[in-house]
């Protein structure tokens, strides 16, 4: 007889386990509906294999072991899968996970299944294997792989195998019921894992409160070789706990955090030892197990044996539960067993008891009074923790004291809550504390490795930025060294108009040069109200002269040159870097004439007139290009479109400039708002010369390729239109964007109510460009679609108009939402806007579902 | 059928901490009875007074502090608080001393802190050592044993002790008061421990106390046979207390008090089975809770031989009150699988 | 009056000496970097969301490190605060709303088919957790995404949704227990809070 160590606390809680034991185990009938669980173990969920509608037969594997830690599922019974989709499972959150449904059909059909002959000719590995492959897993409560754990022999040296049947929790009698009849399936199991570990001792823990199962046990033994030893150990809970029974029989601890394994321990489940022995002899998975039905509410208490899946109901009414008098539904044992709420929840392989308690026989919980620090819990612990200490801690959230109070060394096992005179829920506080300090172990390695992903971009990003520097030089010292040897070359060759130009240019320059030095020092003369103002006015107007007339020197010497070009392209060009200067200039001048009048000083009206002037020489370059770019639309072969919907685009920018300008003079109510008001109608009127100019040119190219597609398969047209609807796709974005800053700009304006006013208006004519310019992308939509419907191409582009529509009607929403919080007033404006982009999205949508 | 989802476990010892007050206050009998039989009625006139009074406080400061009346006035512990006030205070200690006592404990040394729980030190001591430093003359003024009164059970009648106890002390005080024993022992001047013995009645009767020790003694082994507190404490306080009483006693008879008279007399049974052994204010472990029994013993011999006052189990375990936290941190056990028991209250890094 | 001098001499040299070993110890033992920002950048919760007004987890760090407020990173919410509060040694003050408040934990998921392949949240992503090519659906790397929604913003078709963390079997956690009768008067904010919070795990 070994010799019995004893560990530290325990308690000694009612056992009620006569109760079931009267009754010998029964089978529960095949249930019509069986709900497997993919994870009924710890590790990776197994993987399904088989498919909605397949016939299963009993004892087919239904989901096969993935990872190193898992185990197969097989179908309990015979029948039809119906379903795999997340079903509640036993879990104390109550939560659903995926479950492969199965409807029986009653005939309880076996696949055709047989054991080893003789394992023991297997390598162990392959053995090991076979154990996987039938879905052994451990029964006691956690559900550990049995196969790994029968791997261990590999790496470490296991001399002590223990079969744990102290099933300490009180009312838990399967384990007690299983030895009493089937003791010769434990042996055998066992010789099995003799075979598979070679441990130097076998030892049995056994409570003594099972005297009978003790004496069957003993019977049993005799009919096998090897050595083992029965430990009768004292009845105290929690003794059936792994570490407490390592210790009880052996005398030697697990070290904290490690298996026992690592002193040379494997424990097994004596449930899983059976189940071990039927898998080698039968070739039977693991697909039913023992579980004890038993509690007040249950009218006979017993253990019956219960295919997986079967819904705890049928258990219970097999058993004859009484539904007024159940007040509590606990899976395992009353100590570390949890509530179920719903009794369609299935028996897996670890559902070792149910219980249907009544309310006297579990009362619900008084309400926790002040810890009196009696330390009764701490004498019950079996771990020989501090629980109040960890109490006090885990409460206050201070984890940090919690865990170097070996929190993690708590095995829950309920004795403190038990003993507790407080009622303090002392488990809960535990599990929370747990979880929270896991959870920020997880989030600090989330957020460690989320600093290094951020840096590692943040690197990529700046040696982007150098590597582009870099290229940037290189380009330009090539461009230089070209450029040198192209002066080189033309040093000898006669003067041409070009270099005329280039000269005359370079004078420009300077005189601009010049202009600017003017102005500044009249800012500076102004700022100081010096007396010299007028000298210097008058400088700066001869300065402006010569500026003035250098540019049209250029401007003539250009347009010399341009007459005689083959192309017009390149004359385009200078004309858009004309009115881009032109532009610059009319910006340049709009900032100065803001600062003088910011200033509010007398040269603001002689600046005022500057950039009068300029509007209109931008303008008139603007007007020179748009006319030019007609010109070329009408007259070349290249694509006119895009330069237009260009220059369009650029009127708009200016425009869109001045009217900024124009709105901070009106803000700071100069008496040039009214000038500048002038200007930007004049802006206005080119933009809209210039999207006419646009829209005659895709008038003009629409037909052309409407046309190309039904008479040829030419390339070209085609791939024309796409680029043409992008640009005019760009420009809708561009007026939804400016449309929403323009709002923007009002939320923030409301408060000054001058301003929303014209804010408004602003609004509602961007909208109508807005629409124009969604009506226009519509209208070219449209003639792409009719293009296209012939080829039926192109549905993913609509797909994604569609969605862009979709998007602005949701945005719109959105800012209905905050207007209706911020002023009603404006609201009727987004409103049909919103009616609007509604309807187009409905129109792009039906397009859609034409095409589809 | 509305099933309740609760973490486990689902079921629970019957104890409850009313349960456990209760337990104590009923080991208190035999010494109330003890202190009854050699001191007159004083001292359960004093409990039933001191507990109204605690059960009042008790009331205004938990409707107060706005929490549930019944649930917290059901702990008994204000009872309990107030039936160790009395047994420590002088039989015949005036109203108006008790209620100063019992509400030092119950207000400011209880729920000031945070009510049951939350005190760092023992209330019921804490009201002991306040009225003792305040009232030092009422405070040493104890009843003589009824032995002292020639023959038979001769001690003042019911009417007069309550008369002498509500009404006014002087009048009557000198006829039934005399010193403890301890008084005596601290006092005897030059004499000897043996001229001390032989010259005074109060060391003559000092049988009185033994027997009132005996008592207490009765009720602490009751709690301890019902686990209601482990032996670690009071026996850390009374094999340290009487060692270091006998080291010296043996060093000299003549100048130190023996080991049974230190162990027999003045609060040192009260001390060890009912003060000390409050969880609320001692050290948690079972190591711990050694130590601070040695602490407390040692404290005792030392003020009690050396220090000012008479009797000191009150101050040596507010003393080793303080100390439990350090204690505490220094004596974690060593936990299942871990070679060695943690110290302190973080990781060192 | 010499003694008066010995004593401003006797100063004067200590002070010398003082000066010396000082300056001294500033350079012999010079502290490498900044080692305070980066006990505060492991503190945050890395993000990188900019909520706190600067553009990523480290400069903020860098500025608490220079006495900025400590409460104005609503990803790490209260817990956070208090770390850094008790990392700082200064009181732990609760989050300031204007950067935002504290909410559930959530993940970008990418509405896939409505995609367009842009690339915008790619590049709006501070930690590289979406993956895609230009004119090819992109998709959320979920395990790495740090729920800062700085890539829902940029997106042109809106398909980017900021879905909270779903609760499985393996990321469950057990609620604290609600302590039954300890309310004062005090504690009713706290317990209307613990109220609300529970209300919000409920639903």
């Amino acid at each position: 007889m070994s010799k019995i160590f004893a560990f530290h606390g325990g308690i000694h809680p009612p056992e009620n386990k006569k109760q079931s034991t009267r009754a010998p185990i029964r089978l529960a009938p095949v249930p019509e509906q069986l709900t497997i669980p993919i994870q009924q173990h710890i590790g990776a969920p197994a993987k399904p294999c088989v498919h909605v509608g397949e016939q299963v037969l009993k004892g087919q594997m239904i989901a096969e072991a993935q990872g190193r830690i898992s185990v197969s599922i097989h179908a309990s019974s015979s029948g039809t899968i119906t379903d795999i989709s997340p079903q509640s499972v036993p879990h104390p959150s109550g939560l659903e996970a995926p479950c492969i449904s199965i409807k029986t059909d009653g005939q309880d059909q076996w696949i055709p299944h047989q054991g080893l002959a003789d394992y023991r000719s297997l390598p162990p590995l392959e053995l090991i294997n076979y154990i996987r492959n039938h879905g052994i897993a451990g029964m006691g409560g956690a559900g550990f792989p049995t196969d790994v754990k029968l791997h261990l022999g590999d790496d470490h040296i296991v001399n002590t195998l223990i079969i744990n049947a102290a099933e300490c929790e009180p009312y838990i009698t399967a384990d007690d019921m299983l030895i009493r009849e089937r003791a010769e399936q434990i042996v055998g199991g066992i010789e099995v894992i003799n075979y598979l570990l070679n441990p130097t001792h076998i030892l049995i823990g056994i409570e003594d409160n099972k005297a009978h199962a003790i004496r069957v046990l003993e019977d049993a033994l005799r009919h096998t070789k090897l050595n083992i030893d029965i430990v009768v150990v004292p009845t105290k809970y929690p003794s059936g706990g792994e570490k407490q029974l390592v210790r009880l029989l052996t005398g030697v601890e697990v070290p904290s955090g490690r298996i026992p394994a690592d002193v040379g321990i494997v424990c097994q489940n004596i449930g899983t030892v059976a189940a071990i022995n039927q898998a080698v002899h039968h070739g039977t998975p693991l697909i039913s197990r023992i579980v004890t039905v038993t509690g007040g509410a249950v009218g006979k208490p017993q253990n019956l044996e219960a295919l997986i899946g079967t819904p705890i109901n049928d258990l219970l009414e097999t058993a004859q539960v009484n539904h007024n008098t159940l007040s509590r539904l606990v899976m395992g044992g009353p100590m570390m067993g949890f509530t179920i709420e719903d009794d369609a929840i299935p028996i897996i392989k670890t559902s070792n008891c149910i219980i249907a308690a009544v309310k006297e026989e579990m009362p619900p919980a008084p309400p926790s009074q002040a810890c009196i620090r009696c330390g009764l819990c701490e004498q019950a612990c079996p771990a020989e923790l501090l629980p109040q200490q960890l109490f006090w801690f885990s409460k206050s959230r201070e984890f940090e004291k919690a865990k170097h109070h070996n929190l993690f060394d708590c095995i829950e096992c309920g004795a403190c809550s038990y003993v507790c005179p407080s009622n303090i829920p002392l488990v809960q506080y535990y599990r929370f504390a747990k979880n929270e300090i896991r959870d920020e172990e997880a989030e600090q390695r989330k957020s460690d490795q989320a600093r290094q992903r951020f840096e590692a971009r943040q690197a990529r990003l700046e040696q982007a930025v150098l590597d582009k520097e870099i290229r940037r030089k290189e380009r330009a010292a090539q461009a230089a060294k070209t450029q040198a040897a192209k002066k080189a070359s033309s040093e000898t060759a006669a003067q041409t108009p070009e270099d005329n130009i280039k000269q005359l240019k370079t004078a420009a320059a300077i005189t601009r040069t010049k202009l600017k030095k003017a102005l500044s020092a009249l800012e500076a003369a102004k700022a100081d109200s010096s007396d010299n103002i007028a000298q210097l006015d008058l400088q700066y107007k001869q300065a402006e002269h010569a500026a003035e007339e250098a540019q049209k020197a250029l401007e003539l010497a250009e347009s010399g040159i341009q007459a005689p070009a083959t192309s017009v392209a390149p004359d385009i060009k200078q004309l858009k870097t004309q009115a881009a200067v032109a532009r610059t200039k009319l910006k340049k001048a709009q900032q100065a004439l803001k600062i003088a009048e910011d200033k509010g000083h007398d040269g603001a009206d002689t600046l005022r007139a500057t950039v009068a002037q300029l509007e209109e020489k931008s303008v008139a370059a603007q007007l020179v290009f748009a006319n030019a770019e007609t010109d070329a639309a009408s007259s070349s072969s290249s694509n006119p479109l895009p330069a237009l919907k260009e220059s369009t685009d650029k009127a708009l920018g200016t425009f869109k400039k001045a009217e900024a300008a124009l709105e901070t003079a009106i803000a700071n109510s100069s008496p040039a708002a009214e000038k500048m008001k002038a200007g930007v109608e004049k802006l206005k009127a080119k933009y809209t010369e210039a999207l006419a100019a646009q829209e005659a040119a895709e008038t003009l190219s629409a037909p052309k390729a409407t046309e190309a597609p039904a008479q040829s398969f030419e390339p070209q047209p085609t791939a024309r239109t796409p680029a043409d609807l992008k640009a005019l796709k760009q420009n809708v974005s561009i007026m939804r964007t400016k449309l929403k800053k323009t709002e923007t700009l009002l939320a923030s304006a409301e408060a000054d109510s001058e301003q929303a006013g014209e804010l408004q208006q602003e609004i509602v004519r961007l909208t109508q460009l807005h629409k124009d310019a969604k009506a226009q992308l519509d209208a070219e939509e449209e003639g792409k679609i009719k293009a296209a419907a012939a080829q039926g191409i192109d549905l993913k582009k609509l797909k994604i108009d569609a969605a862009l529509a979709r998007a602005a009607v949701t945005k719109l929403e959105r800012s209905i939402k905050k207007a209706q919080e911020a002023e009603p007033a404006e609201l009727n404006a987004l409103q049909t806007e919103l009616l609007a982009a509604q309807q187009q999205a409905t129109q792009f949508n039906n397009t859609l579902s034409q095409f589809e | 059928m509305a099933l309740i989802r609760i973490t486990s476990p689902h079921v629970h010892k019957p104890t409850s901490t009313a349960g456990i007050m209760r337990l104590v206050i009923l080991a208190t009998l035999p010494g109330i009875l003890a202190m009854t039989f050699f001191f007159g009625w004083g001292t359960l006139i004093n409990i039933v007074w001191a507990s109204a009074l605690a059960i009042t406080f008790e009331a205004l400061c938990i409707r107060a502090r706005n929490r549930p009346l019944s649930f917290y006035l059901r702990d008994n512990s204000a009872i309990l608080t107030a039936v160790l006030i009395a047994l420590a205070l002088p039989p015949f200690a005036p109203w108006w001393l008790t209620a100063v006592a019992v509400f030092v404990a119950i207000v400011i040394a209880k729920q000031l802190y945070g009510g049951i729980g939350q005190n760092p030190f023992n209330p019921a001591m804490v009201a002991y050592a306040l009225v003792l430093i305040s009232f030092p003359v009422e405070m040493t003024r104890w009843t003589a044993p009824f032995m002292l009164y020639g023959e038979g059970w001769n001690i003042l009648a019911f009417t007069d002790t309550f008369s002498l106890i509500f009404g006014s002390w002087v009048e009557h005080a000198d006829a039934f008061t005399s010193a403890t024993p301890l008084d005596e022992m601290r006092h005897r001047g030059g004499l000897t421990t043996e001229e001390a013995w032989r010259a005074s009645d109060v060391l003559a009767n000092v049988g009185a106390w033994h027997a009132v020790s005996a008592a207490y003694a009765m009720g602490g082994v009751l709690l301890l046979y019902k686990k209601i507190f482990s032996w670690h404490t009071p026996a850390a306080f009374l094999l340290s207390l009487g060692g270091i009483a006998t080291f010296f006693y043996i060093i000299s008879p003549d100048t130190y008090a023996d080991p049974f008279f230190h162990l027999t007399v003045g609060g040192t049974m009260l001390g060890a089975f009912f003060i000390a052994t409050d969880p609320v204010s001692s050290a948690t472990s079972n190591k711990g809770k050694i130590w601070f029994g040695i602490g407390i013993g040692s404290l005792i011999y030392i003020i009690r031989t050396w220090g000012n006052y008479p009797d000191a189990v009150a101050f040596s375990i507010l003393l080793m009150n303080l100390a439990a936290p350090f204690i505490d941190q220094y004596t974690q056990p060593r936990a299942y699988g871990h070679k060695a028991s943690k110290r302190g209250m973080k990781e060192k890094i | 009056m010499s003694a008066v001098l010995i004593a401003i001499l006797v100063l004067l040299s200590l002070a010398v000496v003082f000066g010396l070993v000082l300056g001294f110890a500033a350079v012999k033992f010079k502290v490498e970097g900044n080692p305070i920002v980066d006990q505060i950048d492991d503190l945050l919760p890395q993000t990188q969301c900019g909520q706190c007004g600067h553009p990523g987890c480290r400069p903020y760090a860098e500025a608490i490190a220079n006495g900025e407020q400590i409460n104005k990173c609503p990803p790490g919410g209260q817990s956070t605060i208090e770390a850094l509060a008790d990392l700082l040694d200064v009181e732990a003050v609760p989050l300031d709303a204007e950067h935002g408040e504290e909410s559930i934990k959530t993940v970008a998921y990418i509405r896939e088919d409505e995609c367009i392949g842009c690339t915008k949240c790619i590049q709006a992503c501070p930690v590289d957790a979406i993956l895609g090519a230009a004119k090819q659906m992109h998709t959320v790397i979920v395990s790495e995404c740090t729920g800062c929604d700085l890539c829902v913003e940029p997106c042109p078709v809106d398909c980017i949704d900021m879905l909270p963390i779903e609760t499985t079997l393996n990321n469950w956690k057990w609620t604290p227990p609600v302590p039954g009768v300890e309310l004062i008067a005090t504690d009713t904010g706290r317990s209307v809070a613990h109220a609300s919070s529970k209300e919000g795990a409920s639903s």
